[in-house]
C-alpha cells in the first residue's frame, strides 16, 4: 500500500497527496502519532480527510496510511456497560492508559480481546443456514441473552459447532469453509440490512405520563424534542433511558457536558430497571463524546450508536436510542463543510444536512430481522435538538421535524414556573397516536376516550384564560370555572411529573389509567353536583381533592389505593349533593 | 538552530501568511521580528505546502512585510507553571507584568489542554457557600460547577463577581483553594475595581490575575482564557488545590474569534460569529470540574454581557448549552434598587439538587427551594394581573402570593454585596417569607418539615424586618462592614 504525504492542516481537516489507492470513506492513520482519520473526499490523488484527534503538532510531509478499511465498529458480546468515545473507543480503559485526560494517538480495542463468554450452540453440524440465522447464544449480562448470528454474506451448510469458553475473535464454527467468531465488524455508515421494514403500531411505555398518554411514541418510532437550554431535554433524555421499557438502551451524549455523562455513569447502575429489578447498567451502552472532545468524531458518534443499536435488534431485540444532541452533530457536519469550502447552506449548514438527518432517523423501525425464523426487532429513535435561542425555524429542528413522527416541544415559560416535564401539551404532537390508541383501548378500556377528553379540557383552558387575562376569572360561569379546576388538576396533578422523586419518577400504564380515570371522573361528578345546586367553593374544597393531587406518590404495589379514590370521590359528591336538597 | 524565513506574503488584519517554509506544524508559536526589532507572538492556523498562515496576537500594525521576519519554534503555546504565580499578574498571554521576581516553571504546558475523560470525572457535589442567598438558596453552587453570570452593559455583574470571590467558601472545610481571575478586554477602571477588591479582603495574596485590557491586543483575548485555565488545573490536580476562575468578559473573548474568522474568510454562522464558536467555548468551559482520584476541583465563573439583553444571541445561548446553568441579572430589578439584581426565576444552577440535603446544607432545602420558586412565579403572574385589573380581582391567596413575591424581591434578593448570609439564615430567611403565604398553599413541602421549621408569624414578621434593616444598615455603613467582613472571611472558597 502506497503512503500519502500530508500537504495542508487545517483543524481536524488533513489533506494529502499520493493516496489514490484510497477509497472515499476508508479509514487512515495519520502521522507517526497514528491519529485516526477517514477520507472524506478524492480529488485525483489528493485526499481530505477528516481526523478524529486534535491536530496540534501535525504538519506538511509526515505520512498518512490507509487502512483499507472503512469506518467500522466491533459488534459482539462485551459492548454492554461500556462508555465508548465517537469512535468506538472504550473510555474506562483509555483512562487506565492515559490517564485522566485524553491523550492523543491512545487507543485500546472496542470489545475486550481476553475475556471469555461462554457460547451455548443452537445450530448443529449439517445444518444449512444463511445471513442472520441463530448459531447459538451468549449471556452477556444477568438481563441479557445476545444471538450469535451468522454474518452478513455468509451462508451455507454448519460444518463444526461447538459450545464452551470462547474469546470474542475464537473461531465458534465453521460454515462452508468460512470460520465464524463471536465478534462481527460493520462500516456504522451503512444500514445493517434486514428482512423487511414493518408498520409499527406497539407504543414504547416510557413510564412519562405526558409521553404515554398524550404524546407516544411506537417501538420503532421517530421523536424529537427541540428546546432551549434549561428547558428539561437531558432530563428527558435521561428519564427515557432509565425507564422505557425496551430491552437495550443506547445513549449518545453527542457534543453535550462532560458532567451530564458522569452523572449517567454514576445513576445509572443504581437504578432498577423496572421489568427485571437488575441494575439498569446491564441493558445500556454509553457513548460519550463530549463538546470539547474532538469534532469529527462527534460527527461519526451517532453513527457508531445506531450501528450498535441495529446489531441487538437484527437478535430480535426491541431497542431504544437516545441521542443527546443531534444539533452538535449537525454543528460538528457545518464544521467540516466549512474547512472543506463547500458551498453553505442556510445558516452555513451544507445542503446535504436535512437529507443526513432522514437517513439517520429512517435507521429507525420495527423490522423482521434476516435469517429463517421470521423474528422481529425494533430500533425507537429519539432525539434532542437545541436550537440556537430556542428558535424552531432553524434548519436543524425544520429538518428533523420534516421526518420525525413525534414531536416534544419543550416550553421556557412551563420551565420557569418549574412544571416539569416542560412539554407544552398545545403544540406537542403524536402522529403514532391513532395506532396506539387501538392497542391502548385493548389493554386499558375507554383509554382514548379519556385521553381525548383531557385533552378537550387542556385546550378549553387556554381559551378561557384569555377570556380571564381580559375580565378576571368571577366573570366565568361556574361550568367554565369547574373547567379550569379540572384542568390545573391535570396539569398540576397528571402532566406534571417529579424526575428527582423516587416514586414518582416512573409511572405504570395501570397507575396512569386510574390517575387520569379519577380526574376525569371528578370533574363529570362535579359538573352533575353543580346542575343539582351544590357550590363551586363546596366542590373546591372536597376532601378528596388532596388525595387526587397525592396520587402521584402512591407507589406502584399500591395501585387499589388508587382505584380506591374513585369510589371516595362518588361517596364525597353524593353526600354534598344530599345535603344541598336536605 | 531555528530558521528565520523572510518570506512573509501578506498581511491582513490579524493574520500573516508566510510562504517557502518547511516542517511548520499546526498551531505551533511562531516569534516575529519587526524592521525594528521589535518581537511579537503567533500561532500556525493553517498549514499547506509550502506556505503557513498565521494569527498575530499583538496585531500586524507596524509590520512592514518585506523587513520583518518569522521563526517557527516548533512548540505549541505553552505556559510554564508554578505554585509561585499564585500572588502574581500575567498579561493575556502568561508574561509576568508587575515587576516581580522571575518565576522559575516547573512545568511547561500546552495552553490548549487536553479534554477530560468523562469517564475520569467526578460528579460535582460539594455545596460552596457564596453567603448570598438567591444562590445559596435557590441555585446552589457546587464544586467543580461552571455557572456563568448572564448580564447586561452597565449592570453590576463585578460586583456580584467579586462578592462570590471573596465570600466563597465549603462551611466547615480548611482546604487550599486559590483565585484565577482572567480579564479578557475590560476596561482598566473595571480591573482596577477587582484588584481593589482583592487587595482589602486579601483575596490578592491567592489569586492568580491574566489581565488583558481593553486596550491591549485584541487577538490575544483568544489565548487569555486558555492561559488562566492551564494554570488552574495545574493548582487543581498537581497541587490538590481549589480553584475558583473568573473570566470576564466572554463577549469580548468571543468578539476577538469573529476577527480572526473573520480575516480568514470562513464562512460565517449567527450574526457573523464563527460556526465553531460552540466548540471553542466548550473547550473553554468544560475545563471545569472534578476528577476521580483528585482533592482539587476547578469552579468556573464565567460573565457575559448579553449584547441588547438579549439572552438569544449567539454567546449567552451557546454559553448556556455548554454550562450548568446560568445566573442572570435583571436591569428592571437594578432600577429598583435591588442589589444584587439576580433575577431568579430564568436562573438555574443544573447540579444543584446534588449539592443540597440533609447531610450538606440542611433537609428542608429542596422543598423550601420549589416552594419558594413556585410562589414567586405565582406572585409575579399575581402582580401582573393586578396591574390590569386591580388589586381588588385577585383572590385572597393570589394576594397572599404577590405580597410574598415583593417581600421575596426586598428582603432575600436584596441584601446588597457586603453581607455574607450563611445558609441555615438564608433557609430560616425562606421559613419567614413562607409565612406570608397560607398554610394550604404549601404543596411542595412535606408537612412533616413545615411542623418542624415554620416559625411562628410573631418570630418570622421580626425576623424579616431584622433582614431588612441588615440590608439597608450595609448599604450605609459600607467601608465599616468591609473591614469586619476581610476579617470574618480570611479564608476561604
Amino acid at each position: 500500500m502506497k503512503k500519502g504525504i500530508i500537504t495542508k492542516v487545517s483543524g481536524p481537516l488533513v489533506e494529502a497527496v499520493n493516496m489514490d489507492e484510497a477509497r472515499i470513506y476508508d479509514v487512515v492513520e495519520v502521522s507517526a502519532n497514528q491519529l485516526i482519520g477517514e477520507v472524506i473526499e478524492m480529488r485525483g490523488d489528493k485526499a481530505s480527510i477528516q481526523v478524529y484527534e486534535e491536530t496540534t503538532g501535525i504538519g506538511p510531509g509526515e505520512e498518512v496510511v490507509s487502512t483499507n478499511m472503512p469506518l467500522s465498529v466491533e459488534l459482539g458480546p462485551g459492548l454492554i456497560g461500556q462508555i465508548y468515545d465517537g469512535i468506538q473507543r472504550p473510555l474506562g480503559q483509555l483512562a487506565e492508559l492515559s490517564g485522566e485526560f485524553l491523550a492523543k494517538g491512545v487507543t485500546a480495542p472496542a470489545l475486550p480481546r481476553h475475556k471469555t463468554w461462554e457460547f451455548m450452540a443452537t445450530a448443529k453440524v449439517g445444518d444449512e443456514v444463511v445471513t442472520g440465522d441463530i448459531l447459538g447464544t451468549v449471556q452477556e449480562t444477568d438481563i441479557i441473552q445476545i444471538k450469535i448470528m451468522v454474518p452478513p454474506g455468509v451462508s451455507g451448510k454448519i460444518e463444526k459447532i461447538e459450545s464452551g469458553i470462547y474469546k470474542v475473535e475464537d473461531t465458534i464454527a465453521v460454515i462452508a469453509g468460512q470460520e465464524i467468531s463471536m465478534m462481527q465488524r460493520w462500516p456504522v455508515r451503512q444500514p445493517r440490512p434486514f428482512e423487511h421494514k414493518i408498520d409499527p403500531n406497539e407504543p414504547l411505555i416510557t413510564g412519562q405520563r405526558i409521553v404515554d398518554a398524550f404524546f407516544p411514541v411506537t417501538k420503532g418510532g421517530t421523536a424529537a424534542i427541540p428546546g432551549p437550554f434549561g428547558s428539561g431535554k437531558t432530563v428527558i433524555q435521561h428519564q427515557l433511558a432509565k425507564w422505557a421499557d425496551a430491552d437495550v438502551i443506547i445513549y449518545i451524549g453527542c457534543g453535550e457536558r462532560g458532567n451530564e455523562m458522569t452523572d449517567v455513569l454514576m445513576e445509572f447502575p443504581e437504578i432498577e430497571d423496572p421489568k427485571t429489578g437488575k441494575s439498569l447498567m446491564n441493558k445500556v451502552v454509553l457513548i460519550a463524546n463530549t463538546s470539547n472532545m474532538p469534532v469529527a468524531a462527534r460527527e461519526a458518534s451517532v453513527y457508531t450508536g445506531v450501528t450498535i443499536a441495529e446489531y441487538y435488534r437484527d437478535m430480535g431485540f426491541s431497542v431504544a436510542l437516545m441521542a443527546d444532541s443531534t444539533s452538535r452533530w449537525a454543528e460538528a457536519m457545518r464544521e467540516m463543510s466549512g474547512r472543506l469550502e463547500e458551498m453553505p447552506g442556510d445558516e452555513g449548514y451544507p445542503a446535504y444536512l436535512s437529507s443526513r438527518v432522514a437517513e439517520f432517523y429512517e435507521r429507525a423501525g420495527l423490522v423482521e430481522c434476516l435469517g429463517s425464523d421470521e423474528r422481529q426487532g425494533s430500533l425507537s429513535i429519539i432525539g434532542a435538538v437545541s436550537p440556537p435561542g430556542g428558535d424552531l425555524s432553524e434548519p436543524v429542528t425544520q429538518s428533523t421535524l420534516r421526518i420525525v413522527k413525534v414531536f416534544w416541544s419543550l416550553d421556557y415559560a412551563l420551565s420557569h414556573a418549574r412544571h416539569f416535564p416542560a412539554i407544552n401539551w398545545l403544540s406537542s404532537y403524536s402522529l403514532y397516536q391513532a395506532k396506539i390508541d387501538a392497542f391502548m383501548d385493548k389493554h386499558y378500556r375507554g383509554f382514548s376516550k379519556l385521553r381525548e377528553k383531557a385533552m378537550g379540557l387542556l385546550q378549553d383552558e387556554d381559551q378561557l384564560k384569555e377570556i380571564v387575562r381580559l375580565v378576571g376569572q368571577d366573570s366565568l360561569s361556574d361550568p367554565d370555572q369547574l373547567k379550569l379546576f379540572t384542568a390545573k388538576s391535570l396539569r398540576e396533578d397528571f402532566l406534571q411529573q417529579n424526575a428527582f422523586d423516587e416514586v414518582d419518577t416512573y409511572c405504570s400504564m395501570e397507575k396512569q389509567y386510574a390517575m387520569l380515570g379519577n380526574i376525569l371522573s371528578f370533574y363529570d361528578e362535579a359538573l352533575k353536583a353543580l346542575d343539582k345546586g351544590v357550590y363551586l367553593s363546596e366542590i373546591e374544597g372536597m376532601e378528596v381533592n388532596n388525595k387526587i393531587s397525592r396520587m402521584r406518590y402512591v407507589e406502584e404495589d399500591k395501585l387499589p389505593e388508587i382505584r380506591e379514590i374513585q369510589e371516595e370521590l362518588q361517596n364525597e359528591f353524593r353526600r354534598l349533593i344530599a345535603k344541598r336538597e336536605a | 538552530m531555528l530558521k528565520e524565513y523572510k518570506t512573509i506574503q501578506e498581511a491582513a488584519g490579524p493574520l500573516i501568511l508566510v510562504t517557502e517554509v518547511e516542517g511548520v506544524k499546526y498551531e505551533e508559536l511562531i516569534d516575529i521580528r519587526l524592521q525594528n526589532g521589535e518581537v511579537r507572538h503567533g500561532k500556525v492556523l493553517e498549514v499547506g505546502d509550502g506556505y503557513a498562515l498565521a494569527q498575530i496576537f499583538e496585531g500586524t500594525t507596524g509590520i512592514n512585510i518585506k523587513e520583518s521576519s518569522v521563526r517557527f519554534t516548533g512548540k505549541p503555546q505553552e505556559l510554564g507553571v508554578t505554585e509561585n504565580m499564585i500572588g502574581r499578574i500575567f498579561d493575556g498571554m502568561g508574561r509576568p507584568i508587575d515587576h516581580g521576581p522571575k518565576l522559575i516553571a516547573e512545568e511547561y504546558r500546552d495552553v490548549n489542554g487536553l479534554p477530560i475523560n468523562p469517564y475520569a470525572r467526578d460528579y460535582p457535589a460539594e455545596f460552596i457557600q457564596t453567603g448570598i442567598s438567591v444562590i445559596d438558596g435557590l441555585n446552589t453552587l457546587v464544586r467543580g460547577q461552571k455557572l456563568p453570570i448572564f448580564s447586561g452593559s452597565g449592570l453590576p455583574h463585578n460586583k456580584l463577581a467579586a462578592q462570590i470571590a471573596r465570600q466563597a467558601k465549603v462551611p466547615g472545610s480548611d482546604e487550599r483553594f486559590a483565585v484565577v481571575f482572567a480579564a479578557m478586554g475590560i476596561t482598566f477602571e473595571e480591573s482596577e475595581f477587582f484588584m481593589q477588591d482583592f487587595r482589602e479582603s486579601g483575596a490578592l495574596d491567592r489569586a492568580v490575575l491574566f489581565i488583558n485590557l481593553a486596550d491591549d491586543p485584541s487577538i490575544e483575548r483568544i489565548s487569555t482564557p486558555r492561559a488562566a485555565l492551564t494554570c488552574a488545573e495545574y493548582l487543581a490536580f498537581e497541587k490538590d488545590m481549589h480553584v475558583l476562575v473568573i473570566l470576564t468578559d466572554m463577549t469580548n473573548y468571543a468578539d476577538a474569534l469573529r476577527e480572526v474568522s473573520a480575516a480568514r474568510k470562513e464562512v460565517p454562522g449567527r450574526r457573523g460569529y464563527p460556526g465553531y464558536l460552540y466548540t471553542d467555548l466548550s473547550q473553554i468551559y468544560e475545563r471545569a470540574g472534578r476528577l476521580k482520584g483528585h482533592k482539587g476541583s476547578i469552579t468556573q465563573i464565567p460573565i457575559l454581557t448579553m449584547p441588547e439583553d438579549d439572552i438569544t444571541h449567539p454567546i449567552p445561548d451557546l454559553t448556556g448549552y455548554i454550562t450548568e446553568g446560568q445566573i442572570i441579572l435583571s436591569r428592571e430589578l437594578d432600577n429598583r434598587g435591588i442589589t444584587p439584581p439576580i433575577n431568579v426565576l430564568p436562573s438555574l444552577s443544573r447540579l444543584k439538587d446534588k449539592g443540597i440535603g440533609e447531610e450538606k446544607t440542611r433537609k428542608d432545602h429542596a422543598a423550601t427551594m420549589n416552594q419558594i420558586y413556585a410562589g414567586v412565579s405565582r406572585g409575579r403572574d399575581a402582580s401582573e394581573l393586578a396591574t390590569i385589573l386591580g388589586e381588588t380581582a385577585l383572590s385572597d391567596a393570589d394576594k397572599a402570593f404577590a405580597k410574598f413575591s415583593d417581600e421575596f424581591d426586598h428582603r432575600y434578593v436584596n441584601q446588597g454585596y457586603h453581607t455574607d448570609r450563611t445558609i441555615r439564615e438564608t433557609l430560616d430567611l425562606g421559613w419567614d417569607l413562607l409565612t406570608i403565604l397560607p398554610r394550604n398553599e404549601l404543596n411542595r413541602i412535606r408537612d412533616s418539615l413545615v411542623e418542624e421549621f415554620m416559625p411562628s408569624q410573631d418570630e418570622a414578621a421580626l425576623a424579616l424586618s431584622h433582614a431588612s434593616s441588615e440590608a439597608s444598615s450595609t448599604a450605609t455603613e459600607l467601608s465599616k462592614s468591609d473591614q469586619a467582613l476581610v476579617e470574618l472571611v480570611k479564608g476561604d472558597i
